[in-house]
């Protein structure tokens, strides 16, 4: 499978990057090698075989349900770009 | 004594029996950093806290009360959160970035007395295999050919852990592997990296690429100092749920151990089309030197090799682009406006990205975007499946570990792979990155010089949570091989 121009500039919204004109040829060149390189795995057989979801064959840990390090918003918010009263501020999203 | 030349183990015993202190190693690794700044190793040198660090180990040493690494001077990857002290994954988007907690990782490095000199370089978010995506400038590898100057690259993504290390700016220091990025570059500088098995260590704290694949491990001057340093670094974390609730071993104890009786794999797939003689002998001279010590030899045959990287490929872009969705603007680093929120994320993202990183996450986004989640994703999670088991048959047929090269070449010189094709440069990792896939130890060690004069490693491939087995088998080679003669500093 490869890409065209198209695709490109929507997965490129998609993954809320924008791209120049100029970019899209060059990554639309280099996608396009990076699937060439992946196809070669449709001649594996997988048939009858389960998708690994678990590195290490292990019960999910789990704990209580309680307030661990709570009572930080300060620290949560210290490093935004822009926040008022230990909230994040955003561009207006509803009119 | 020269502070600089000792090795982690020596400089921990002189430290105890008081012949330096700790202030003084410290120093002394502070005066060689400001020196070697053309290397580009270092994003942010931190003196005055490796000094009050120092000083608080001085202390220690002086009451008796010394820790295990008490006085231990380190540089830790930016890619690991310091509290207080700019974190940015080597990248744009991160600039300003300054963690309000610490990684569990370099938390337990200073739980046990160690010394943090500074913020290594990295490429942009550990995705690289040369150093040269960082935001913030290529590392320049402290080795050079034979009678050449020209620059080379140290490896990556730990390009700066391995060039700090090989140019004894630190005793040792703290790194990370998606797919390579602890041995490859262990292998390009003649310094020895483990990547522990998935779960060791902790995660939290560490700036995510791809969940399912990252382990942070050290990179060392020699196997003993890389156990020491792992004996730290790993350990139960509540706070990260894939990592293990096992104990500890003394990983240290298991570098004396030796390799009689032990089954080493020799595994064919490894034996790839265009392979240079020079690594072919390295691997032929590994092998001899572990039968020589009382090992047996064996071929093996794990046939799912040559899927592990194309699969890897699908893999680890899909995780990324979903963990760096994350950096858009609004919670912490870079922000560029736009026409409206999207336009917001939009331009954050274009202005504080790389390329590299840019393609990934694209490449990403595609294999997961609707009608090709089951061709791509679910198809590479099958053959993961498929490469852990290879694995898991080997072991269970009597296997203790695996021997193959670290790398398909020495280094090579920084911009020589900078070509159109991104595939050139993965495949670097091509004997690296089923490791990640099955979620296994494994370590590189040097064991030998080319004919360029640069370093060559040799990687163990362990079973699960067995790394007493790598750092032994380890330890014979780099017995047999002698220790690697590190550059003279020509950058001071």
């Amino acid at each position: 499978m490869s890409v065209d121009e198209k695709t490109v500039r929507r997965i490129a919204h998609l993954a809320r990057i924008a791209v120049t004109d100029d970019e899209v040829g060059p990554l639309q060149g280099e996608l396009n090698a990076i699937l060439a390189f992946v196809e070669q795995l449709g001649a594996v057989d997988v048939s009858g075989v389960e998708p690994m979801t678990s590195v290490t064959p292990m019960a999910m840990k789990k704990r209580e349900d309680v307030v661990t390090e709570g009572g930080r918003a300060a620290d949560v918010v210290a490093n935004a770009p822009e926040t008022e009263d230990n909230y994040f501020l955003v561009p207006k999203v509803v009119e | 004594m020269d502070p600089n030349e000792l090795t982690l183990a020596e400089a921990r015993d002189a430290l105890k029996a008081k012949r330096i202190s700790a202030r003084e190693l410290t120093q002394a690794h502070l005066d060689a950093m400001a020196k070697a700044r053309v290397l580009n190793a270092y994003i942010r040198e931190t003196p005055d806290h490796a000094l009050k660090m120092a000083d608080e180990a001085d202390r220690k040493l002086a009451t008796g009360e010394a820790r295990p690494l008490e006085g231990i001077p380190l540089g830790i990857k930016d890619l690991f959160c310091t509290e207080g002290v700019t974190t940015t994954a080597g990248s744009k988007i991160l600039e300003t970035f300054v963690p309000h907690y610490e990684s569990a990782v370099s938390a337990n490095l200073w739980r046990d007395g160690a010394v943090m000199l500074g913020k290594l370089n990295l490429d942009e978010f550990a995705m690289g295999s040369s150093n040269e995506t960082s935001a913030y400038g290529n590392v320049v590898s402290p080795w050079r050919r034979k009678g050449s100057d020209a620059q080379l690259v140290p490896g990556g993504s730990s390009g700066g852990s391995a060039a700090a290390v090989a140019a004894r700016l630190c005793l040792g220091a703290t790194a990370t592997d998606t797919g390579g990025s602890i041995r490859q570059p262990a292998a390009f500088t003649g310094t020895v990296g483990i990547k522990p098995t998935y779960g060791r260590c902790s995660r939290w704290g560490t700036v995510a690429f791809a969940s399912s694949l990252d382990q942070a491990g050290p990179i060392a001057r020699t196997v003993r100092d890389c156990a020491i340093l792992l004996g730290s670094m790993a350990g139960p974390d509540a706070r990260d749920t894939t990592c293990v609730d096992l104990p500890v071993p003394d990983f240290e104890a298991a570098v004396s151990r030796g390799v009689n009786g032990l089954t080493i794999g020799i595994p064919k797939e490894y034996r790839v089309d265009g392979m240079p003689a020079e690594i072919q002998k390295l691997w032929d001279d590994g092998a001899a030197w572990l039968k020589a010590a009382g090992a047996t030899i064996k071929e093996i045959s794990l046939p799912h090799t040559s899927s592990a990287l194309p699969a890897y490929y699908i893999v680890a872009p899909a995780e990324a682009s979903s963990n760096l969705a994350r950096y858009d603007g609004v919670r912490y680093g870079l922000r560029v406006s736009g026409k409206d929120i999207a336009g917001m994320y939009e331009n954050t993202r274009a202005a504080g990205f790389g390329r590299e990183v840019k393609r990934r996450i694209m490449i990403g986004t595609y294999v997961l975007s609707a009608g090709y989640y089951d061709a791509y994703y679910v198809r590479a999670q099958k053959i993961r499946t498929l490469i852990k088991r290879d694995f898991e048959q080997a072991y269970a047929a009597g296997v203790d570990a695996i021997l193959t090269p670290a790398t398909p070449s020495s280094a090579f010189g920084i911009g020589e792979k900078a070509s159109a094709d991104p595939v050139e440069m993965y495949l670097n990792d091509v004997f690296t990155v089923t490791v990640n896939m099955a979620g296994l130890p494994g370590i590189a060690v040097p064991a030998g010089i080319d004919g360029q004069g640069l370093p060559l490693g040799l990687q163990l491939i362990g079973r699960p949570f067995d790394e007493e087995t790598l750092f032994a088998v380890a330890q014979v080679i780099e017995e047999a091989a002698g220790r690697t003669i590190l550059p003279e500093p020509w950058w001071s």
